[in-house]
């Protein structure tokens, strides 16, 4: 009997309280369908590498060590980054540049928005972090998985797993964490602030040489990010050129589901008990919020300086849409107009500072690596 | 790889500049993608088609 059953004996409370943070992860997927295409994979993910002696991961027996699937998958797809950065070509394929390309100012916010991540590193190193380690930990920010990933990674961060977790978990609860620090920052009579839409038209030469500028000014100033910003835009170049239609529908689709399947299952590699369950992973969840809080009031705080010098004002809610996590902000945004008044219509600028926020938090993460590494 | 989670003021110190640079560095990278997305757009005013 004990050559059959003796492994239950094996088990750790450890391993049963991260059974219970898996299952957290997949009924929010399935109950409340928060970034279900993630979390679904990493909370079963949690629950097969937190079985005694799984054989998903690498174990270590007297005989020697058995390599597990999820390790070499780790290895193979994300410890290279290869994983986030063809994410990140299917990304770029979905992603419609034209609200900004129309009104290209709304990158400020973007930028403004970005606040988060740099006052996260801070708080991060005040904490007692070391630099690399507060430094991916403030990528949390980036309120993007791909770049969260390609960060932790490239610094070599002990806390890979928690950072993705928490950048998943936080982007899918944005329409929750938001609202309230739009609502602090700003006056109901700014709130009110109506904004026309004037649709302009963007030439299709503009869509075309837009991503292959961003990507030279971009690996011009930060060359490590290159790849990470390269990736996207040729996502969104071979959307916009219109000749290969059938490689633009591949990336959006096959492409970016496989890729999401693979890195969901294979980030729970990171999440063994011994490894997840420290104190901090409660201080890195602490931090990642701080992240997202100061990524909204940054990028309200913009808006509402801007106003002091312009004639027509912004509505500073747009600011908040900065924080990248595309397009649930853009949403959050325009819901919040429409509460206020159901004839203020601000999808279409915040979708326009939500696509500049997922520019401007690579640049970001590019930044990042430049002066920490 | 754990942390006794004293204040480290010190190490707060040394990432403000690095804070400073950061957002200075995003706003310039900014700046210089939305006057080359101006010309761009002069430059190619009506052209459509390539």
């Amino acid at each position: 009997m004990y050559e059959l059953f003796g492994n239950v004996l094996n088990l750790e409370w450890k391993m049963v309280v991260m059974w219970v943070i898996g299952a957290i992860l997949i009924y929010l997927a399935i109950k409340k369908e928060m970034e279900p295409a993630l979390l679904l994979p990493i909370g079963f993910g949690a629950i097969l590498v937190n079985l005694p002696f799984s054989g998903a991961v690498t174990q270590f027996y007297p005989t020697g060590a058995e390599e597990g699937i999820l390790d070499s998958l780790f290895d193979f797809g994300i410890a290279n980054e290869l994983f986030p950065l063809l994410l990140f070509i299917g990304i770029g394929a979905m992603i419609d540049f034209g609200p900004l390309l129309s009104n290209p100012k709304l990158m400020l916010f973007g930028a403004a928005a970005q606040f988060g991540i740099f006052f996260t590193f801070s708080v991060a190193a005040l904490f007692g972090f070391d630099i690399k380690d507060a430094a991916s930990i403030s990528i949390i920010g980036a309120a993007d998985g791909p770049t969260s990933i390609f960060v932790a990674n490239f610094l070599e961060s002990n806390y890979i797993g928690p950072i993705i977790v928490c950048a998943y978990s936080y982007m899918a609860l944005v329409p929750i964490i938001q609202p309230p620090f739009i609502k602090l920052c700003t006056t109901k009579k700014e709130r009110l602030i109506r904004m026309p839409y004037k649709a302009r038209e963007v030439s299709r030469l503009t869509r075309i040489l837009f991503p292959i500028i961003i990507t030279v000014i971009t690996g011009l100033v930060s060359p490590r990010s290159v790849a990470l910003i390269g990736f996207l835009m040729f996502g969104n170049l071979i959307r916009e050129c219109l000749v290969v239609n059938s490689l633009s529908e591949s990336a959006q689709n096959m492409l970016a589901n496989l890729i999401t399947l693979l890195l969901g299952i294979t980030v729970a590699a990171k999440m063994r008990a011994d490894d997840f369950l420290a104190k901090e992973t409660l201080v890195i969840l602490g931090l990642g919020l701080v992240a997202f809080i100061f990524d909204t009031i940054g990028g309200v705080m913009f808006a509402k300086f801007l106003n002091l010098f312009l004639k027509q004002k912004i509505n500073p809610m747009i600011g908040a849409a900065g924080i990248s996590a595309f397009p649930m902000s853009a949403r959050v945004v325009h819901k919040m107009g429409l509460e206020e008044d159901n004839q203020n219509f601000l999808l279409m600028h915040s979708t326009g500072v939500n696509v500049s926020g997922q520019i401007a938090s690579v640049i970001a993460g590019g930044l990042i690596l430049n002066l920490v590494s | 790889m754990f942390l006794d989670f004293a204040f480290n003021v010190k190490s707060l110190s040394e990432t403000l500049p690095v804070m400073g640079k950061g957002m200075l560095g995003i706003f310039t990278v900014t700046g210089v993608i939305i006057l080359s997305m101006y010309a761009l757009e002069k430059l190619t005013n009506g052209k459509n088609e390539v």
